[in-house]
């Protein structure tokens, strides 16, 4: 079990930030549902649900998403579905049950980086930039790459328009167990993007396969040719949910099928 | 430190600790429907509405339901009658252990899905897991409650 020392719920991101600067044992709680499995005591919970951060905007040409927003809100969102078509309602809807999504926060799952994300996969093919409040705009495919996490807070995920679509593509033991593996693919100027996460290691993108796919026809036989291709220049990792080779083999079958998806 | 909460209609103020998830309070409080499954967060056993919305009690932090409205089964005892009728009549509610958190998903799926079909029922209430039933008792009866043919 998890027990906080003190507990304070700030009504702002100035105010979170503030506190969470100067108090080197606070830990700042999104969602608060991943971090209670784990056995820690914590000097400061700064819990952001009064800061603000629960939202989805959209303007002429991005669509910002609060840190608080949850998997849920996600899922049932008609900008995001209006823009970018199922991918990141599919992304989420896997997780657990509604129950859950109601309470897991999309901020959380992206700073935390989870290996076993789904809707990280999705922000990454739509080319998401994250906004922290101190450090500011950074790509998430940035993100990602750097090591461990920011001693920050995550203020927002942000979202260009104008993609033609998206899709998402898992593969799952069980129906609402974390995937083995997942991919997402979109559409934007006649661009592909592709991505694959879960490996279990966190999302990345599959470059080679986005500069063939990129320069070729896209039918059945070119969308597998990209997925082999991924399945080549991407590492993939054992656990118990599945090993690395059948990860290998997944990898092609679903960069393919979201291509597909993205096509039809 | 103090919440203050609204419980199945009635105001009610707890002194809790600020780690104390909601299925703790309410369950020392006299909730006993809010039922303790997985305790990880995956069995849909301890839903109660908060706001509306069906939420894991056992995942929600009871420092943030101060100020929000609670509903548990004894809240709803009407609707859950009717709901329930319909699983009784299909035999399904075998031990009745999730019962309280099925019913609870049930009762809010009915004022979410606009036009509910089979796919949707099952979309909805995959994070209730029930050891007895199968799910098929389960569906066929919560299609019927649903007007789903």
């Amino acid at each position: 079990m998890i027990t906080f020392g003190d507990y304070v719920r700030p009504k702002s991101i100035e105010e979170a930030y503030e506190i969470f600067k100067l108090k080197k044992n606070a830990t700042l709680i999104g969602g608060g549902c991943y971090i209670r499995m784990g056995n820690r005591r914590i000097g400061l919970a700064i819990d952001l649900c009064d800061a603000g951060l629960n939202y989805i905007n959209e303007d002429e040409d991005i669509i910002e998403i609060g840190a608080m927003t949850t998997l849920r809100q996600l899922e049932t969102s008609e900008i995001l579905y209006e823009n970018f078509g199922p991918i990141i309602a599919d992304s989420v809807k896997h997780i657990i049950g509604v129950q859950l999504r109601n309470i897991a926060t999309i901020g959380a799952t992206v700073f935390s980086k989870y290996g076993f994300s789904d809707p990280i996969t999705a922000l990454l093919a739509l080319d998401a930039d994250v906004v922290f409040h101190n450090s500011g705009r950074i790509s998430l495919e940035e993100y990602l790459k750097e090591e461990g996490k920011r001693r920050d807070i995550l203020e927002k995920i942000i979202l260009h328009k104008k993609f033609d679509k998206g899709a998402f593509q898992s593969m799952r033991n069980s129906q609402v167990d974390y995937a083995i593996l997942n991919a997402a693919v979109s559409k934007k100027d006649g661009k592909y993007r592709i991505a694959v996460g879960a490996r279990p290691r966190t999302a990345t993108l599959a470059y080679k396969a986005m500069d063939y796919i990129n320069d070729t026809e896209i039918n059945e036989e070119t969308a597998m040719r990209a997925g082999e291709i991924a399945s080549e220049e991407l590492v993939f990792g054992s656990n118990t949910r599945g090993s690395a080779e059948y990860r290998k083999e997944l990898c092609k079958v679903l960069v393919k099928r979201a291509i597909m998806e993205v096509e039809a | 430190m103090i919440i203050k909460t609204n419980i199945n209609g009635v105001n009610k103020t707890f002194d809790i600790e600020p780690h104390e998830y909601l299925l703790n309070v309410l369950r020392k409080n006299g909730y006993l429907s809010v039922k303790r499954g997985c305790d990880t967060g995956a069995c849909g056993v301890c839903t109660v509405l908060v706001d509306g919305e069906p939420t894991l009690s056992c995942s929600f932090l009871a420092a943030r339901a101060d100020g929000k409205n609670i509903l548990t089964i004894e809240g709803l005892q009407e609707q859950a009658k009717e709901v329930g009728s319909y699983l009784i009549a299909e035999g399904v509610d075998q031990c009745g252990y999730c019962s309280p958190g099925l019913i609870l998903t049930v009762i809010a799926m009915k004022t979410q899905l606009k036009n509910p079909t089979e796919e949707s029922i099952r979309h909805y209430l995959s994070g209730n897991l029930c050891r007895c039933t199968g799910y098929v008792g389960q569906l066929r009866a919560i299609k019927k409650y649903m007007g789903v043919e």
